[in-house]
């Protein structure tokens, strides 16, 4: 029987209201109310002086490429970093190679979240066959090998009769619909917000009117099926207030922001910087804001990175020419840290709620709570450390990040899964 | 002053004397380019690379001759004859160049921010001939010096740019030179090609082309891209050329001694009446000559060249 004893944390677990200083008791992977005498005596001890203990962070928007791309990243590789960020569940993108349309694939990315994975590891499944937005993917088998939620995430599904359909269909199996929400025919040949700086730049244009037509789409499918659909990486302002009045209105719809949108707008774009470059793209100072505002209200629901590595090369190029995406696990918990908490003056136990409890509740994860008899994932971190985050002395198998170089505040000390260290003092166990 | 820019990349960046530093080598070369022997010696034993990886007949030929004029080597090369159509980076390609000791690169690219890219990744002088919607600095360096020899301080003076606005790098280098140079500028256009967020950067915009047009001494014509026909932003060439066309009477709501220019390619009876473009208005092929000056300014200065020392070197 194996114990761990975190002592003089300040243990902050929303879900359970808990907020002191004190000890946090893992035995045999399950968070504990206390340990035996002697169970204390053989213990691991972490002193956690100075650190926040909260449950490990959950974020249900991640990239690992593997299948097929594995020069990016690997399920190795990526969930290391998700670790060095303090995150213990992740929830990965089926746009793989092949794609996750099909049982089989599925069982392929389990085999490798088994073997190769420091924390856990939870696949989606496509809306579509080939994530081509014509015919419903087999959604059931899929639910059946183990995925906890579908997505044609980077391609979102244009038709509207397929994505009724499709939500009918998943409703059935009480399996999210996670949506990635840009009306096609609006963004051809679109790389970035569509506004003064594209203008000035003289790139082509993605209107937050293309995201709002799909916001308002999926909120009237919803409304029309009840089933639940979630809506990913929300940049445009008034697709904020179409949710919020959804919501309003009792619609089972959620939906998440990045930590990117909330921390940068296109007038980063300046110098045609590809780090900067993601899908949707980052947009202005007011969207910004009301993306702050709307996980203020709790119209956007939690905080997702959409982690999403490419290769030196693949970025290296024209601003038209490079992929979308940049790296977000070793940086969220800072980035957020900082705009919620120490310019937005949001209560720090509700941020770690919008990073913990309410992801892992949209996709119906058992976890992101220290409450008794939880699984033992913990994150500690110190939250006024500062640090330089270099990105090619990350754990992710690419670079490709906008704070590559900056002073960050706030760092991950420690990360457990299961009551086992996987991450500490910047290693992986 | 001296001039201690490297490369020309925008207009944006330049401040109002670096533009009247062009403008006054140009004028310098222009002057030679009337005598019997066309040449200086300026960039003798140096190689201009013309990289143009999107076609270009106008501009790739100015530059062409302006560096011959200098005595420079060139090589011209566009896309269809590089090994960017066998997947070759722009990097690699670049590279390339400068390891075979090229001395400087004139790159027209499909892609805004190009040239910006290159002249980060290489040590030398990297020219702008144009990056997808973003820039043209070599054209509105022209379009704003043919405007001067006509009108002469541009401060204060009525602009109009009509056409195709959204994708146009040539209204964007004007917008910025004119700005800094005092005048007053006004886009007209469909909106769709013509988004308010234009006025962002200075200007007005209007769709009422008579109103626009009225005393207007300069008007500069763009063409409408036949290709976008298909995309939706306007209905029809036809439709186009009957809202917004340059005919006889529109033109006869501009002040009378106004010039009328386009950059060319110019699509006769779709944005300017024929009889317009070869009338005594237009001043489309000065614009043409004045190029070869202008760019010889740009190469020579940032090789190294100063100003007043132009015409020592011939």
């Amino acid at each position: 029987m194996s114990s761990l004893w975190i002592s003089n944390a300040r243990v902050i677990d929303p879900a359970s209201g808990r907020d002191e200083v004190g000890n946090l008791f893992i035995s045999d992977g399950k968070i504990v109310a206390s340990l035996s005498a002697a169970a204390k005596k053989s213990a691991k001890k972490i002193d956690a002086r100075g650190l926040i203990a909260c449950p490990g962070l959950v974020d249900i928007h991640v990239h690992f490429r593997e299948p097929g791309q594995t020069h990016k990243e690997t399920i190795a590789t990526g969930s290391q970093a998700a670790a060095a960020g303090g995150f213990t569940s992740v929830v990965c993108m089926p746009n793989t190679s092949p794609v996750a349309d099909t049982a089989g694939t599925i069982q392929y990315i389990n085999d490798a979240i088994r073997r190769d994975a420091v924390v856990k590891v939870y696949p989606t499944g496509c809306i579509t066959v080939g994530m081509k937005g014509q015919s419903l993917a087999p959604i059931g088998s899929l639910k059946r090998a183990g995925v906890v939620a579908i997505t044609d995430d980077g391609d979102c599904v244009q038709n509207n009769e397929v994505m009724r359909r499709a939500a009918e269909y998943a409703k059935m199996f009480e399996l999210p619909i996670m949506d990635h929400c840009q009306d096609a025919s609006m963004t051809q040949g679109a790389v970035m917000n569509e506004g003064i700086m594209s203008i000035r730049l003289g790139l082509r244009g993605w209107p937050n009117a293309a995201e709002d037509v799909i916001v308002s789409r999926n909120v009237i499918l919803s409304t029309y099926t009840g089933a639940h659909i979630h809506m990913q990486h929300i940049s445009s302002r008034n697709s904020v207030e179409i949710l919020r009045r959804a919501k309003a209105r009792g619609v089972h719809v959620t939906a998440e922001a990045t930590p990117h949108h909330i921390a940068l707008t296109d007038a980063e774009l300046a110098t045609y910087d590809t780090n900067f470059k993601m899908n949707p793209p980052l947009r202005t100072e007011a969207d910004r804001q009301e993306i702050i505002a709307g996980l203020r209200d709790g119209t956007l629901d939690c905080i997702s990175t959409d982690h999403a590595p490419h290769t030196d090369y693949e970025k290296d190029k024209e601003f038209d020419y490079a992929p979308n995406g940049i790296l977000g696990l070793e940086t969220s918990l800072a980035v957020t840290l900082q705009v919620l908490v120490r310019e937005n003056k949001f209560k720090l136990p509700y941020v770690i709620d919008l990073m913990t409890r309410k992801p892992a509740e949209i996709v119906k994860l058992q976890a992101g709570t220290l409450a008794e008899g939880a699984a033992g994932d913990v994150c500690l971190f110190d939250p006024d450390e500062e640090w330089v985050y270099q990105s090619k002395k990350g754990f992710s198998k690419s670079s490709n990040s906008p704070w590559n170089g900056e002073t960050l505040k706030g760092r991950v000390k420690t990360t457990i899964v299961d009551g086992r260290i996987v991450f500490a003092n910047g290693k992986i166990k | 002053m001296l001039w201690t820019r490297k490369h020309l990349i925008t207009i944006e960046e330049l401040s109002l004397a670096e533009i009247e530093q062009i403008h006054t080598t140009a004028a310098t070369f222009k002057k030679i380019l009337a005598r019997g022997v066309k040449k200086l010696p300026a960039l003798r034993g140096k190689t201009v690379v013309n990289l143009f990886l999107e076609p270009s007949t106008r501009t790739r030929m100015a530059f062409d001759m302006a560096a011959k004029r200098l005595s420079a080597d060139v090589i011209s090369f566009d896309s269809a004859s590089s090994s960017t159509t066998k997947g070759e980076t722009l990097r690699d390609t670049a590279q390339n160049i400068e390891a075979l000791k090229a001395d400087m690169i004139v790159l027209r690219h499909g892609a805004s921010g190009a040239p910006l890219y290159l002249s980060k990744i290489l040590n030398i002088p990297v020219i702008n001939a144009g990056d997808g919607a973003h820039e043209h600095p070599s054209q509105g360096l022209l379009d704003t010096f043919t405007m001067k020899e006509h009108l002469g301080s541009l401060k204060g003076r009525k602009v109009v740019i009509l056409g195709d606005i959204l994708f146009s790098r040539v209204a964007r280098s004007n917008i910025y030179a004119l700005n800094k140079m005092g005048a007053r500028v006004t886009l007209v256009g469909p909106a769709t090609l013509v988004p308010p967020a234009f006025t962002e950067l200075g200007v007005e915009v209007s769709h009422d082309l008579k109103s626009a047009l009225a005393d207007a001494e300069v008007v500069m014509l763009l063409r409408i891209q036949h290709e976008r026909q298909a995309s939706s932003h306007f209905p029809s060439i036809g439709e186009y050329t009957s809202m917004f066309g340059l005919n006889k009477t529109r033109a006869s709501w501009l002040n009378p001694k106004a010039i009328i220019m386009h950059p060319g390619p110019i699509n006769r009876g779709v944005e300017i009446d024929s009889e317009l473009a070869d009338g005594e208005h237009s001043v489309i092929l000065e614009q043409v000559s004045n190029g070869i000056a202008v760019r010889m300014a740009a190469l020579y200065l940032c090789a190294g060249g100063q100003p007043e020392n132009a015409t020592a070197t011939d």
